[in-house]
């Protein structure tokens, strides 16, 4: 089983992911483009555990879902906070941080 | 077997020291706090020891006696049943005598080098005695320090000292071994330092108080050395027989001695030098300097220094070791004729009487005193008078005691705070009549008139000298007998009859030289109040205290202008009786004139693994008379010689010392104290110390100092090496240089710090990137 398609795909995800992450100013958006990362690795590890074999990749893909849930659910509750401050969500604005 | 013989008392006695060392601290920590300022709970803890002392007594004089009863049935079997428990040397000792087993019990204090130092009780008939003797006359002298010390401005730490002394010299005279010995007998050292210099205001006082403790100090030198010296010679002693004590064990110290297996030159060494520490703390000629010093303390601190504590210690090693003494001196071997103890007791008798006859401070005559008495003691036991010189011990404490007190007494009511017997005292029989009572009848008695306590005590170490041989200190005591009775008839006079003088006259005057002030700071203004009653800044001060004794005469003391001399309060008074009482009647214990020797069957064990043979000699009144007729001489010589110079006639006699060359020549010898502290102060402190001094400055500025400028100045340069080029340049180099390495950097880096979210994910993803990139190319 050729598993290129699954692996181009994933590749295809993750660019439009960091893309989203680097480009885009709203961080609801941003958060997305993090899920398509992952996602994309997700495709990475069930392509791998499928040709080998073996159940890890599952194993792992079923973690960074979970994991990936509670990070937007912590996301979101942030930039709601942040909303609810500044009333805005535009990061490119939010630049408390700088040293 | 034995625990069950002797009882709790016996078995306990250890107690009876430490109760009063933990009623020290709580004194020292509780007694400011208390209603009665601490002095309470030292009252408390010396009638506790007191008890304890004379429920130990008891049970030891039943254990004595059953041990006769023992022998009396068992001397056919002497190895029998009781064999254990009393060991019966009638066969080899000659004399029948019993020897009682002494109650020893210890605790291991600590332990060096395979040596253990215990603490623990030797109690024996002396141990006894002293404990009995040391609890009572505590116990009096601190009922009488309530009233005597009302309103002191140290009056808690009076106490606690008085109480930490007491039970220095009761942990003393039952130490087991050694070094508690030496334990009891520096807490002594410390507290009469103390005590003496309890007004150390007064620049006298805390000199005093030095020279007490300097002068001791250098007795014990030789009491280090004396146990060194018998511990290693004891010690070889144990290792043979085996046993489980060690050299500092005075029982086994005791047998060793009487085993005669030890070297003899190694017994006369040990025994010398602990006898230097005897002459120092007993006052001794020539370290005898230091006892009428100390007068320089509050009375009763004076009191039990000089009966039952502190002065006694020295005594109490001679008498405890005796062993050792005995044998390495060789008391009553051969016909010897002089030895170191008796040499010494001998000139003290001498020397310290008759200087008590030029003393106008009446507390001076009787520290003189004091230490004549004690040259009776170690006579008595240089002669091989053991039992006597102990039961002098007992008699003198009382009525010591006792006349102290006395004085006390008339400085505290009758002349006003001075003991000078010339300037402030005369013709107060009749004011303070208890008094004079007190103090004639222990003046009798320390005088040695017959059927007085003295009598006994003292001529039975006459008595002793005589029969073993000892002719020159047969005289020396007859001398002595006529000595006391005359001084002692001196202070009376002065102090009971003719005209009253001074502030016994009730006149006032405000310089006191000999004065027992115990005046509060604040006092003067309290004084200024009273103005109209003319009292001075030390009655002010107790005249809080009066308040207590109304009854007494003092309720007029503040009305009528000093109201004079008076009758003291009861507190004082009734220790005076009880003393007196003792005076008189503690000789009865071992009345020879009667056949009574209960002390002699009670105290001393007769003979013994751990005890010379003692001699003993039958009392016969014709033996007595010289003495007798001595005592009466001198107190008849005496007196009329003290009518005619202090009396108010006309008579030759008057100023004789001025008048008459070799006599002022002596007067003045005497009245110099034989130039002894000038001796010491100019000639040994000085002389030696001077030129030591000088040496040890040159050395100081020329040796030492050279060292010391060049090793500072080579420091300095080395230090100044350093700074330049290793503080300068290679540590603060690097500290600097990584500062700025941080700066830099810090700066480089600050604008990927942008805040900017976005960039921050550029970056990381970049990073992993490159990562990867790296990750590709390593695995390829």
């Amino acid at each position: 089983m050729l598993i290129n398609q699954f692996l181009i795909l994933g590749a295809i995800l993750f660019c439009i992911g960091v893309y989203g992450v680097i480009a885009r100013k709203n961080a609801v958006l941003v958060l997305m483009s993090i899920e398509l990362i992952l996602n994309s690795v997700n495709l990475n590890l069930l392509a791998f555990a499928l040709r080998n074999n073996d159940p890890d990749g599952h194993v792992f893909a079923l973690y960074v879902l979970a994991i990936a849930a509670a990070e937007v659910g912590v996301g979101l509750g942030l930039v709601l906070l942040i909303y609810r401050n500044k009333r805005t969500i535009a990061l490119d604005e939010l630049s408390e941080m700088k040293g | 077997m034995l625990a069950a013989e002797t009882g709790w008392f016996l078995e306990h006695a250890y107690l009876i020291p430490i109760v009063p060392a933990v009623a020290f601290a709580l004194i020292i920590f509780l007694g400011k706090r208390m209603p009665m300022k601490g002095s309470e709970i030292g009252i408390a803890s010396m009638v506790t020891s007191l008890v304890l002392a004379a429920g130990t007594a008891y049970q030891w004089i039943q254990h004595v006696d059953d041990a006769h009863a023992a022998t009396g049935e068992h001397a056919s079997s002497a190895f029998g049943g009781f064999a254990r428990a009393f060991r019966f040397f009638a066969e080899e000792g000659g004399e029948h005598g019993v020897y009682v087993e002494p109650v020893i019990r210890k605790v291991v204090w600590w332990q060096s080098g395979g040596v253990e130092i215990g603490l623990g009780q030797h109690i024996d008939g002396l141990a006894v005695m002293a404990l009995l003797l040391v609890a009572f006359i505590s116990t009096l002298v601190q009922i009488y320090s309530l009233e005597y010390l009302r309103g002191d401005r140290r009056y808690t730490h009076f106490f606690a000292a008085l109480t930490l002394f007491s039970a220095g010299m009761l942990a003393m005279v039952l130490a087991e071994n050694m070094v508690q010995l030496i334990l009891g007998w520096e807490i002594m050292g410390l507290c009469s330092f103390m005590l003496i210099g309890h007004w150390w205001e007064d620049k006298a006082n805390s000199e005093a108080a030095l020279k007490a403790f300097w002068t001791v100090r250098v007795g014990d030198i030789g009491l280090m050395v004396g146990t060194g010296i018998i511990f290693f010679g004891a010690s070889s002693f144990v290792s043979e027989h085996g046993g489980s004590a060690n050299g500092f064990s005075i029982q086994t110290i005791n047998e060793w001695a009487m085993s005669g297996t030890g070297s003899h030159s190694v017994l006369l060494w040990g025994a010398v030098a602990l006898f230097i520490a005897c002459i120092a703390k007993s006052g001794q000629f020539p370290l005898h300097t230091w006892l009428p010093d100390a007068m320089a303390g509050p009375t009763p601190v004076s009191s039990l220094l000089h009966s039952s504590t502190m002065v006694v210690a020295g005594v109490f090693l001679v008498a405890r070791l005796y062993p050792v003494f005995s044998v390495g001196l060789e008391i009553n071997v051969g016909d010897q004729q002089f030895n170191l103890i008796a040499v010494i007791g001998g000139i003290t008798i001498l020397i310290a009487a008759f200087l008590a006859f030029v003393q106008n401070d009446i507390k001076k005559v009787l520290a003189y005193s004091t230490v004549s008495q004690l040259g009776y003691m170690m006579m008595g036991l240089g002669v091989g008078a053991w039992v006597p010189a102990v039961f002098h011990i007992f008699t003198h404490a009382f009525f010591k005691c006792c006349l102290f007190l006395c004085a006390g007494s008339v400085s505290h009511s009758g002349s006003h705070h001075s003991f000078d017997m010339k300037k402030d005292m005369g013709g107060l029989a009749r004011k303070m009549p208890i008094t004079f009572a007190c103090w004639t009848v222990s003046a009798i008695a320390l005088a040695g008139v017959p059927f007085f306590s003295g009598f006994f005590s003292k001529d039975e170490i006459i008595d002793l000298a005589h029969h073993n041989g000892y002719d020159v200190f047969y005289y020396i005591g007859l001398i002595g007998a006529f000595l006391t009775t005359a001084y002692m008839t001196r202070a009376t006079y002065l102090t009971f009859f003719g005209k009253p003088r001074g502030a016994a006259a009730g006149e006032h005057h405000d310089e006191h030289d000999t004065h027992d002030a115990h005046a509060d700071v604040h006092a003067p203004a309290m004084a200024m109040a009273m103005a109209g009653g003319g009292l001075d800044d030390a009655h002010a001060d107790t005249a809080h205290g009066h308040d207590a004794h109304d009854g007494h005469g003092h309720g007029d003391h503040h009305g009528d202008a000093h109201a004079g001399p008076h009758e003291s309060p009861p507190l004082i008074t009734v220790p005076l009786i009880i003393l007196a009482a003792l005076a008189v009647v503690s000789g009865y214990l071992n009345a020879a004139p009667f056949h009574i020797e209960k002390f002699t069957e009670w105290v001393a064990n007769t003979s013994g693994v751990a005890f010379p043979e003692l001699e003993h000699v039958e009392f016969t009144w014709s033996a007595a008379l010289p003495s007798i007729l001595l005592v009466g001489a001198g107190f008849v010589i005496s007196l009329g010689v003290c009518v005619s110079i202090y009396g108010d006639r006309k008579s030759p006699l008057k100023g004789i010392t001025k008048r008459v060359a070799p006599l002022r020549w002596i007067h003045t010898f005497l009245w110099n104290k034989y130039y002894l502290d000038a001796l010491y102060e100019k000639v040994i402190v000085r002389g030696l110390a001077g030129p030591i001094s000088s040496a040890a400055y040159w050395i100081n500025q020329n040796v030492i100092d050279a060292i010391v400028n060049r090793a500072g100045s080579s420091a300095r340069q080395t230090g100044g090496w350093v700074y330049r080029n290793i503080d300068q340049r290679v540590v603060d180099g690097a500290v600097n240089g990584s500062g700025a390495a941080a700066r830099g950097s810090g700066t480089a880096l600050q604008p990927t710090q942008s805040g900017k979210v976005n960039q921050y994910g550029a970056l990381l993803f970049g990073a992993a990137a490159i990562g990867a990139l790296v990750l590709v190319i390593v695995n390829t």
